[in-house]
């Protein structure tokens, strides 16, 4: 038992470390899309509601993106934060996967890294069904 | 044009506090306000619930994370079973009639609902046996958390892994195929079959709605399904509100918070049963 709850215990503070890694890499990706993103809100006040392409209308190729971005459109700078935003999650697996190899957690490398497989073969599907 | 923004801003706010403390991704508020107040396209009203439940999820799990309330590793290992299922959705679609999946997860959030209810009369929040479970044993899933209400540090084990692993499956399905329900699913799988304490099935909710978002959002982003103007404001709404929101479910008492699920989740089963009956 004395064993048992040793052993539970440096798993448990083994985890705290993992937890903290994970969680200031998410805050520091959240705080980028949220500044990307209230950066564009701002410019689309500015522009006062115009977001720089015809009404109804948004950038959704990435070089129109990009293009749209360094030209400071609103709409574009708005789909970056976005789009910044969509990537937390899977930045958040991809850290894991580090934060578990540094533990010397080889399990949940392995259960992380399916995960990060799955997502990427769930990207590839969405993108051609 | 401010005010659409003020009002996307303001009911982020809320959204974002609500999904942070009950698990829930918050398309069960977005959806009604877009389409029935604001007149969008169920479309674009979908676009921006997936932006929403990202949000949600990014903007609480910080705080869960750094106040070790989640369970890291129970995430990771459902999140198999969340993703090939909701694979297996988005491949089945027009193969499987989803009036059959809207009755079996209809009645199964019923269940869960009613489960609950027990639960909350027995008041019986963690489980301890004396025989831990063999599977979460070696798969390190046993967790604990600090109870910012009782002040205490809660040690709970988890129960019927392969159960909740089979429910998660169904719930990537479900979800990839109905898109909703993606939180309530979770959330019940930890709580009723894992027998999790609420708190952090809650949690590790919001930490796993985000990877599950994460595969339909790209497409939704480069369909044009994603409006800026309305996701935008929406999502920096929910980032503040989920920040608070993870704090003040820290502090709630389990039993309030599950007696504010209890009614959601009825809601949303009895909503898909309704839609299994007269034919989604």
């Amino acid at each position: 038992m004395d064993d048992q709850s040793h052993q539970n215990n440096s798993t448990h503070k083994e985890m705290v470390h993992i937890e903290l890694i994970i969680g200031r890499i998410l805050q520091i990706g959240v705080i980028v899309a949220a500044v990307v993103m209230l950066f564009g809100l701002i410019l689309l006040l500015a522009h006062s509601g115009n977001g720089g392409y015809p009404v109804g209308h948004q950038p959704t190729t990435i070089g129109a993106i990009i293009a749209g971005t360094v030209a400071l459109k609103p709409y574009a700078v708005m789909m970056v934060g976005m789009f910044c935003l969509i990537m937390t999650p899977v930045l958040r697996v991809v850290v894991s996967i580090y934060a578990f190899y540094k533990e010397h957690d080889t399990l949940y490398v392995w259960i992380t890294s399916i995960v990060l497989v799955i997502l990427c073969v769930s990207f590839v599907i969405g993108h051609t069904v | 044009m401010i005010q659409t923004m003020l009002i996307m801003m303001g009911v982020g706010l809320f959204a974002g506090i609500a999904g942070a403390i009950l698990g829930l991704g918050g398309g069960i508020i977005i959806t009604p306000v877009l389409t029935l107040m604001m007149g969008l396209d169920i479309k674009y009203a979908i676009g921006a619930s997936i932006i929403a439940v990202i949000a949600t999820s990014s903007g609480s799990t910080i705080a869960y994370l750094r106040d070790d309330v989640l369970n890291l590793r129970v995430a990771m290992f459902l999140e198999i079973a969340t993703t090939i299922g909701g694979i297996s959705g988005a491949l089945l679609t027009g193969v499987l009639d989803p009036k059959y999946l809207y009755l079996l997860f209809g009645a199964l959030l019923v269940f869960s609902g009613w489960n609950m209810w027990r639960k909350l009369r027995r008041g019986q929040e963690v489980l301890s046996n004396v025989k831990p479970d063999p599977i979460a044993t070696k798969l390190k899933l046993n967790g604990s958390y600090f109870d910012k209400n009782e002040f205490k540090q809660v040690d709970y084990q988890v129960e019927d892994v392969p159960q909740g692993f089979l429910v998660m499956l169904g719930a990537g399905l479900a979800s990839g195929m109905l898109g909703i329900g993606s939180g309530a699913f979770k959330v019940t799988a930890m709580d009723t079959f894992m027998k999790m304490p609420l708190k952090p099935s809650s949690a590790t909710s919001n930490l796993m709605m985000g990877v599950t978002a994460a595969a339909s959002a790209t497409v939704y982003f480069f369909n044009g399904s994603i409006l800026p103007n309305i996701a935008v404001p929406l999502a920096l709404g929910i980032l503040v509100g989920a920040v608070i929101g993870s704090r003040v479910m820290q502090v709630l008492p389990a039993r309030v918070i599950r007696i504010i699920f209890i009614p959601v989740i009825l809601f949303i089963g009895l909503q898909m049963l309704y839609k299994g009956i007269i034919g989604g």
